[in-house]
């Protein structure tokens, strides 16, 4: 059957973006199998070690604490940040609000600046004489003024500024997943004399379920990946006693600092591996709410 | 009646003193961290910490205005040659969006409207793409750069950007959900060829995705920093979240320095938000929204 075009044409417009996909994506993706069974220096020496790379991930107490501390961060992310978001949403998409469309760009504004600047501008409102440590000392004054922020209370530093960071960004995808509740519906269970917290678990959480868990699976990809802040918040390093080392910090020491491109690739996979349980899960409630 | 409107009254009003109580307090809490650091950028050093945001005197408002300085600002361009680095990191975000932005509409569109050997298995590795953490790709790319010797250059840094599989997805629904198939072939019965077809016809179409995943691949590109940080080895070549980093490395407390190094890279990119703001919030979701 001629279906009107020439048979080059979807091939033409492809082959750029498949060319480097396969170079730069599902090339690498392959490698770096091959990357995890060997132990390397550089992208020059390396020898097989088949499933050493991994065993030593097992007893390796550093790795496990990046474990703990991204576990820590992903959960302040989705149990914190999520619901603020989608209250702040709530409050915005109430129909009487004035001016919705300049605060969502207020709210919206943080996420438009880069991680490392982010950082290095929470390195002074953390900073002793910074701006947190004043105001929480003029609100309370039995508020130690000088508290170090980033010696003592490391990943909730971290919670914080990302919290900042995020909150509107995910307040975007609420804002448009209420979009989704029915007036009607909302409507009908006040009538009927539902209150506020019956109304939103049966009339507004089903309506904005899909969406939520899109929202949920996003952001714990983005904790899971969480490095620059720390990393340049924490002076290029872990923080004091590691307090602050991640996942992908630690995969960043020991590939590109230690030049152990093959260990670097182990925790790559384990990193992966999570994340695709992440995005299975997620998968498994999205089409429950499709039947 | 007569009695219970007054109640209502009342309780509306409290109602919505309570609600913008509360979006005008967040939206406070998102501005301060941007005031302080503009602040900061320009207080002189010597009297950086005698006040929290701007120097107290007999201006008006208190202020000292007289005391402010754009000293910071001249260094950085005399002393610290930032020009290059603002170059730099102009050039790499807009070469690698405006071809991300390109080659993933061009994919979008094979993929959508055409029918060709091999569709539904790219389609699938696109979908799975999506959850693979950048991280895991880190070691085998660096190794992949030795091997083309393009490691400390430019290609060696946009090249594998320029295939978000991210991308792809977003501009497939963007063409399933707003290229009518009756307007292609009607232009090909017309004679028009696939080229002019898709330049012609189908951009026009798509515009408003455009410009949210040209903002959003510019954006990642001028924030991007791992990247950048593994690839690149000279420091004439770093763009600015290395840069501000590398500052803030080496002058830790020169606060103002620093601060004013990170209002120069942050303003390009909120001004190029608040120009393309609406096509932007709306694209961000259409992947969520009708995925």
């Amino acid at each position: 059957m001629n279906s009107g075009y020439p048979r080059w044409a979807p091939y033409v417009l492809i082959a750029p973006f498949l060319a480097v996909f396969v170079t730069f994506m599902a090339y690498p993706m392959l490698y770096s199998l091959v990357l995890a069974v060997q132990q390397t220096y550089g992208p020059k020496a390396s020898r097989f070690v088949f499933l050493d790379n991994f065993a030593y991930l097992l007893t390796d107490p550093l790795f496990w604490r990046a474990v703990r501390n991204t576990f820590v961060f992903a959960a302040g992310s989705v149990l914190i940040q999520l619901p603020l978001s989608l209250g702040l949403a709530m409050l915005l998409n109430h129909n009487k609000v004035k001016g919705r469309i300049f605060f969502r760009l207020i709210f919206f504004s943080p996420a438009l600046v880069g991680t490392v600047f982010i950082a290095v501008m929470f390195g002074l409102m953390f900073s002793r004489d910074g701006l947190i440590n004043f105001s929480l000392h003029g609100l309370f004054s039995v508020f130690d003024p000088e508290f170090p922020w980033l010696e003592r209370f490391v990943m909730g530093s971290l919670i914080l500024a990302a919290l900042w960071q995020f909150v509107g960004f995910n307040m975007i995808y609420f804002l448009a997943a209420l979009q989704n509740v029915s007036k009607e519906l909302s409507e009908a269970a006040m009538v009927d004399g539902a209150g506020p917290w019956p109304r939103f678990m049966n009339v507004t959480v089903p309506a904005i379920r899909p969406i939520a868990s899109f929202v949920v699976l996003l952001s714990l990809i983005g904790s899971f990946q969480l490095f620059e802040l720390a990393w340049v918040l924490l002076n290029n390093s872990g923080g004091p006693d590691d307090q602050g080392l991640t996942v992908v910090m630690y995969l960043y020491q020991k590939g590109f600092i230690s030049f152990d491109l093959g260990y670097a690739s182990a925790i790559g996979w384990v990193l992966a591996a999570l994340l695709m349980v992440f995005a299975v899960i997620q998968r498994r409630v999205s089409l429950m709410d499709e039947d | 009646m007569a009695q219970t409107k007054p109640t209502k009254m009342f309780k509306s009003v409290g109602f919505y003193g309570v609600l913008y109580g509360v979006l005008i307090f967040c939206a406070a809490i998102t501005l301060v961290p941007f005031a302080y650091l503009l602040c900061a950028s320009l207080k002189p050093t010597d009297i950086f910490f005698d006040n929290l945001f701007l120097p107290s005197g007999d201006g008006l408002f208190g202020v000292a205005w007289d005391q402010l300085t754009l000293s910071h600002f001249h260094r950085l361009f005399a002393e610290e040659g930032f020009a290059r680095p603002i170059l730099n990191s102009t050039f790499f975000a807009s070469v690698s969006g405006v071809l991300a932005t390109l080659f993933s509409a061009m994919s979008g569109y094979a993929l959508a409207k055409f029918r060709f050997r091999g569709r539904d298995s790219v389609t699938n590795l696109v979908l799975a793409a999506l959850v693979v953490p950048g991280a895991l790709l880190l070691a085998p790319n660096y190794q992949l750069l030795y091997w083309f010797g393009m490691l400390d250059s430019y290609t060696g840094l946009i090249l594998p950007a320029l295939a978000p599989a991210f991308g792809v997805y977003l501009f497939r629904q963007a063409t399933i959900n707003s290229v009518p198939t009756e307007l292609l072939e009607s232009a090909r019965i017309d004679g028009c060829g696939e080229i002019k077809i898709f330049f012609t016809f189908v951009l026009p179409l798509i515009r408003p995705m455009m410009g949210a995943f040209l903002l959003l691949t510019f954006l990642g590109s001028w924030n991007n920093f791992i990247g950048a940080q593994i690839v690149l080895q000279t420091p004439e070549k770093m763009p600015l979240a290395v840069a501000i980093n590398q500052l803030r490395g080496v002058y830790g407390t020169d606060y103002g320095l620093i601060m004013a190094g990170t209002v120069i890279s942050i303003l390009p990119v909120l001004g190029l938000f608040l120009l393309l703001q609406k096509e932007f919030l709306s694209g961000l979701t259409a992947g969520a929204v009708k995925g």
